[in-house]
């Protein structure tokens, strides 16, 4: 049963051109999470500053305010729903028309940075306080000091959560093609769509899924490694 | 050069400073000692608005730093601050910990032009320029004054390694330098030795006491009695949030008045 299973899986996957698709839906995954990473990242941490900036005066609170309800509303809806309220209720609603893949690269980015902040905010935090003020003794601006000393040591110490998140978001790629992005998902169904048979491309689907995992995973830990040598003696 | 006045801090309700009035002129080498609690790093800390003081003012080059809507940061690349636990930077190099300060200085100088210009422009001004170098040579210029600095407290061959590689001394004599980089008027330690394992304590006292006799104006607060006699040309009792006392090194140490500095000095001499 297998072995025709498998040879109408290699058939549609060469001969109809899945490949073409499966390459397309690899290649969206990566740059829905690297990019929304990276947003994410900027935007995260933004909100976490805003966050852990003393509020004597009027625009930190207003920031402050801001990224409270931001990180409210990203944490409190699924991806799916903010991908949906984005593509076909606030882009309309715009007037907007972009295409669907960018529209998930931001939307994936503004989620992200909801998570990134919380995630920033325990880095900073974890960040000795003298660093901050030995920076501010030699005349650094407040906004300065964060960007050259604290945030690079709060990215150091939250490095393996940042990568958790990036797994998260590799995950979260398979609800893409609720607005119409061509993904993993969508690549394989059509593959078993071609003829009604879905245990190969599913479980191809599966393998894929976790051997980009486990590489990430594994890049996270190298880079973790070579982030430490700022902590290692000689 | 520095005129405190009626200099008050309070933490909520508790007051830890309340009323300190001293001036500190040109050159002079100021330790302050005292009893844990009595406000001695909370002074410090004021003298540069790492705390923001609650009431009173602090006079430095004409201005009150106490008021908030002074540009602190203008004052503070004038005046270095050394910590009992060093803060040097982690995440960067010991060149990169003393270039920070000198090139973001420049950076943010020629920010300033740039808005200067863009004002004569719009409204047909001639508001001059600051005179700054190109951030090449701003770069070229801090890298080869930290390197001269490093050379100067013997650890030129440490520039390029990580704080967490250095010797607890060794760190603080760095710190020592990050400050120096900036050509401060002022420096201000706050119990420099006190993080350091004894047989690191003479390196850096030596490396504080070469700074004083260049002339540099500083404040020490320091459990160092042997190191205020030798190299303070004054001394100041702090006790409760006020100075109780103040005078030579001889006055203090030889002829205490107050009962309170008696008592003090019989506790740790
Ligand atoms: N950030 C702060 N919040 C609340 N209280 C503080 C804070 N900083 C200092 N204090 C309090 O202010 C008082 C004076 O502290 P300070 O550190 O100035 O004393 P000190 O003379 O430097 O003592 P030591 O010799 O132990 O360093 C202490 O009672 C301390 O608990
Ligand atoms: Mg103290």
């Amino acid at each position: 049963m297998w072995e025709a299973k498998w040879n109408a899986f290699i058939k549609t996957f060469i001969e109809s051109e899945g490949y073409i698709r499966v390459l397309t839906g690899l290649k969206n995954t990566a740059l829905i999470a690297v990019i929304g990473l990276l947003i994410g990242i900027v935007i995260g941490t933004l909100i976490a500053i805003a966050a852990v900036t003393p509020k004597y005066k009027v625009a930190p609170r207003i920031f402050d305010g801001i990224g409270k309800v931001y990180v409210g509303f990203f944490r409190g809806t699924p991806m799916v729903v903010q991908l949906l309220l984005t593509y076909y209720v606030l882009l309309p609603l715009l007037g907007i028309k972009i295409d669907s893949l960018m529209v998930c690269i931001i939307v994936f980015g503004m989620n992200s940075g909801a998570y990134v902040s919380e995630i920033m905010r325990s880095g900073i935090q974890s960040v000795d306080g003298g660093q901050l003020e030995a920076a501010r003794a030699v005349g650094l601006p407040y906004g300065t000091s964060m960007i050259k000393v604290v945030i690079p040591q709060a990215i150091k110490n939250i490095l393996p959560t940042l990568g958790n998140e990036f797994i998260t978001l590799i995950k979260e790629t398979s609800v893409v093609s609720f607005v119409g992005a061509l993904d993993l998902y969508t690549a394989f169904s059509y593959i078993g769509s071609n003829n009604y048979e879905f245990m190969v491309p599913y479980l191809v689907m599966a393998a894929i899924y976790l051997t980009l995992i486990l590489v990430v995973t594994l890049l996270v830990r190298i880079l973790e490694r070579r982030m430490k040598k700022s902590d290692r003696r000689h | 050069m520095i005129d405190v006045i009626n200099l008050q801090k309070s933490f909520g309700k508790k007051e830890v400073l309340k009323g300190v009035n001293v001036t500190i002129e040109e050159g002079e080498k100021v330790a302050i000692i005292g009893p844990s609690g009595s406000g001695k790093s909370t002074f410090l800390r004021c003298l540069n608005c790492l705390e923001d003081p609650t009431g009173g003012s602090i006079i430095f080059e004409g201005e009150d730093l106490a008021d908030l809507k002074v540009d602190i940061n203008k004052h503070r690349e004038n005046i270095g601050m050394v910590f009992q636990h060093f803060n040097l930077f982690n995440n960067l190099t010991v060149k990169q910990n003393i270039m920070l300060a000198p090139v973001t200085l420049n950076k943010k100088k020629r920010a300033k032009n740039r808005r200067i210009k863009l004002y004569n422009a719009i409204f047909k001004k001639d508001k001059p320029l600051y005179a700054v170098s190109s951030l090449k040579d701003a770069k070229k210029e801090a890298e080869e004054n930290a390197l001269r600095l490093l050379n100067r407290i013997g650890l030129a061959d440490k520039a390029d390694v990580y704080p967490s590689t250095l010797s607890g001394g060794q760190k603080q004599r760095v710190a020592i330098v990050r400050a120096l980089a900036m050509n401060p008027k002022v420096m201000l330690f706050d119990e420099p030795t006190s993080a350091l394992d004894p047989e690191m304590v003479g390196e850096v006292l030596d490396l504080i006491k070469e700074v004083a006799d260049e002339g540099m104006t500083m404040l020490i607060v320091t459990h160092e009695m042997g190191f205020a006699k030798n190299v303070a040309s004054r001394v100041l009792f702090m006790d409760d949030g006020v100075i109780k006392e103040e005078g030579t090194p001889e006055q203090i140490f030889e002829h205490p008045e107050c009962e309170r500095l008696r008592d003090f000095l019989e506790k740790v001499l």
